[in-house]
């Protein structure tokens, strides 16, 4: 989308991360999401009288993998409690970093070349979760909520970026690449539907190279598309709201997906609402020279990296393939692929296979072995399946597991023999005699047009590229 | 020096704490919270460069537990502590607004 003449956005992003540990951040009660309400409390992360919270090593860890990953300087830091009133947080404080964050400064490098630098990347508690139960089934107008505390305690990161960004587009690259990095450092699981990765946005506009405006910041932002869309839509309106001689409100904005617009949730807390004071239960944190080497050390390579690694095993990778390139580093499919490529699979089958079919189920990864999906993708390749029949036998692994060959047979996906493809193009090639002609005399258009008809008689069984050869072997 | 502290700044402190104070009680808080401001301004009078800033009087850093689980609470008992509760949640009064 592009801004009306002369304007431009500026945008900043919040991404909370929740941190995976086996255990949350202050107490020993397990880290899992989608158990039975109220099933993994005790009495830290219910706030009950007396009971003190007691840092998780792991979750340090885990938000120094990130601060390294993302080229902060992981410094001393405290914790404070962030006073406010919600029924979802029994406290009625947030355990936050605030004024000396564990990781200080960094930044992302996009695969457009561009840069967004890192102000910081703090630890603190995440909430716990609320219903509301009333007529509207919106938060305004419920006549009362219901909570769940399994959430409340689970650590979290937030890494707040500068307000380097200029368009939505560019919104959504950082926050997948970001994505892409926190999966790698083995930090996060990215599920943004899970709700394991959330983003708030801080938008405002400016008459290019003029000061920054008033900025809003969007909540509620679940799945890249609703970042994109969000921040699209903010612009705009502030943009008519000045144009029309009006000022932007600092405040918060709810983002409705249905709706596709923002509307205010409230004005803007200063800071000093929140009266942060030191956690007077917990120490200082400062991790130690060596320690912050054995994270670095731990850590693997990054998605950038690794795309490259990929990429470099390409002739000249079209769009697509770059594209599928990113789905496959994110999501880990990495040693899947590149074994692959090994096993000589063509590297568009491959590709278009693992960020389509596998990414479409990428939970159940682990039911589907190398041998299986390479397998599968020779059987594709060697004419043995069609294109539909192998996207059918790759998702049966990841559903059961099990081998392609035994799956195929009991699908009834029966190897069309080259004895009775044969048969089966000489029947069409003598139904069809104009067709035929023109093919022969090279109107290469028509392979296509005999390829549907051999599809509709063998009901999708036949391989394109099978009868392709089979043509040409009768021109 | 700070400025003194106001009766308006003990109002909305007040408020942001959900305390209901009298006028009296304001009057009485104000003067309260006024004195240990003062002593507070008394430490920051003194040269006090080369000391550094402590919150906490223990000179303990990194104090933390390994990842391991431990044993959670019943959710019956915890459910039999609040005033209601449906479907295993706790249930509250309907929520004014979104968490902040």
């Amino acid at each position: 989308m592009t801004l009306p003449d002369g304007w431009e956005m500026v945008v900043g992003l919040e991404v909370h991360t929740e941190l995976k540990t086996t255990t949350k951040m202050f107490c020993g009660c397990a880290n899992v999401f989608g158990a039975e309400p109220n099933t993994r409390v005790c009495a830290v992360c219910l706030g009950l009288p007396g009971s003190l919270p007691v840092l998780n090593v792991r979750a340090v860890e885990l938000a120094m993998a990130i601060g390294s990953a993302v080229h902060s300087t992981i410094s001393p830091s405290t914790f404070h409690r962030k006073n406010y009133f919600y029924p979802d947080m029994p406290k009625d404080f947030q355990i936050s970093q605030y004024d000396l964050p564990i990781n200080v400064g960094g930044y992302v490098d996009l695969p457009d070349g561009s840069r967004v630098s890192i102000e910081r990347a703090h630890l603190e508690e995440d909430t716990g979760k609320s219903t509301h139960l009333g007529a509207s089934g919106r938060i305004h107008g419920a006549e009362r909520s219901l909570v769940d505390y399994n959430r409340s305690g689970v650590p979290l990161v937030e890494i707040v970026s500068g307000p380097d960004i200029r368009s939505s587009a560019q919104a959504r690259l950082y926050a997948s690449e970001l994505r892409g990095i926190l999966i790698a450092t083995g930090a996060s699981d990215g599920r943004m539907e899970e709700g394991s990765m959330r983003i708030d946005a801080n938008v405002s506009v400016r008459h290019a190279n003029e000061p920054f405006g008033t900025r809003c910041e969007i909540k509620n932002l679940n799945s890249l598309r609703s970042l994109g869309r969000a921040i699209d839509f903010e612009a705009l309106r502030q943009i008519d709201l000045l144009n029309a001689g009006g000022v932007v409100r600092q405040e918060t904005r709810h983002w409705d997906e249905t709706l596709g617009a923002t509307s205010t949730m409230r004005t803007k807390e200063e800071a000093e609402d929140y009266r942060y004071f030191r956690e007077p239960d917990l120490v200082d944190l400062a991790p130690d020279l060596a320690w912050q080497e054995r994270v670095r050390d731990g850590l693997g390579p990054m998605p950038a990296e690794r795309r490259a690694a990929l990429a470099a095993r390409l002739n000249e990778p079209t769009s697509t393939q770059l594209d599928a390139l990113q789905v496959v580093v994110d999501l880990g499919f990495d040693v899947l692929v590149a074994a692959a490529l090994d096993a000589d699979v063509d590297a568009g089958l491959v590709l278009a296979r693992a960020a389509n079919e596998l990414a479409a189920d990428a939970e159940n990864i682990h039911s589907l072995t190398t041998d299986a999906f390479i397998t599968t993708l020779l059987m594709e390749q060697n004419g043995e399946l069609s294109a539909t029949q192998a996207k059918t036998v790759l998702l049966e692994l990841l559903a059961h597991g099990g081998d392609p060959r035994a799956i195929a047979n009991a699908k009834g996906f029966e190897q069309l023999s080259a004895d009775s493809l044969g048969d089966v193009v000489a029947a069409l090639i003598q139904a069809n005699p104009d067709e035929w002609s023109r093919f022969r005399e090279g109107d290469e258009k028509l392979a296509q047009f005999f390829i549907g008809q051999v599809m509709k008689v063998t009901k999708g069984q036949a391989n394109g590229k099978a009868v392709i050869a089979e043509l040409n072997s009768r021109r | 020096m700070a400025t003194p502290l106001r009766r308006e700044d003990v109002a909305k402190v007040a408020k942001l704490a959900r305390l209901s104070l009298s006028d009296e009680e304001l009057d009485m808080f104000t003067e309260q919270l006024g004195q240990i401001l003062e002593h507070a301004n008394d430490i920051a009078a003194l040269q006090l460069d080369d000391v550094v800033a402590t919150a906490h009087p223990f000179g303990l850093i990194n104090v933390m537990r390994e990842d391991v689980l431990e044993p959670c609470l019943s959710r019956d008992d915890v459910l039999a502590m609040a005033p209601d509760s449906e479907d295993g949640r706790f249930a509250v009064p309907r929520i004014m607004g979104e968490a902040p």
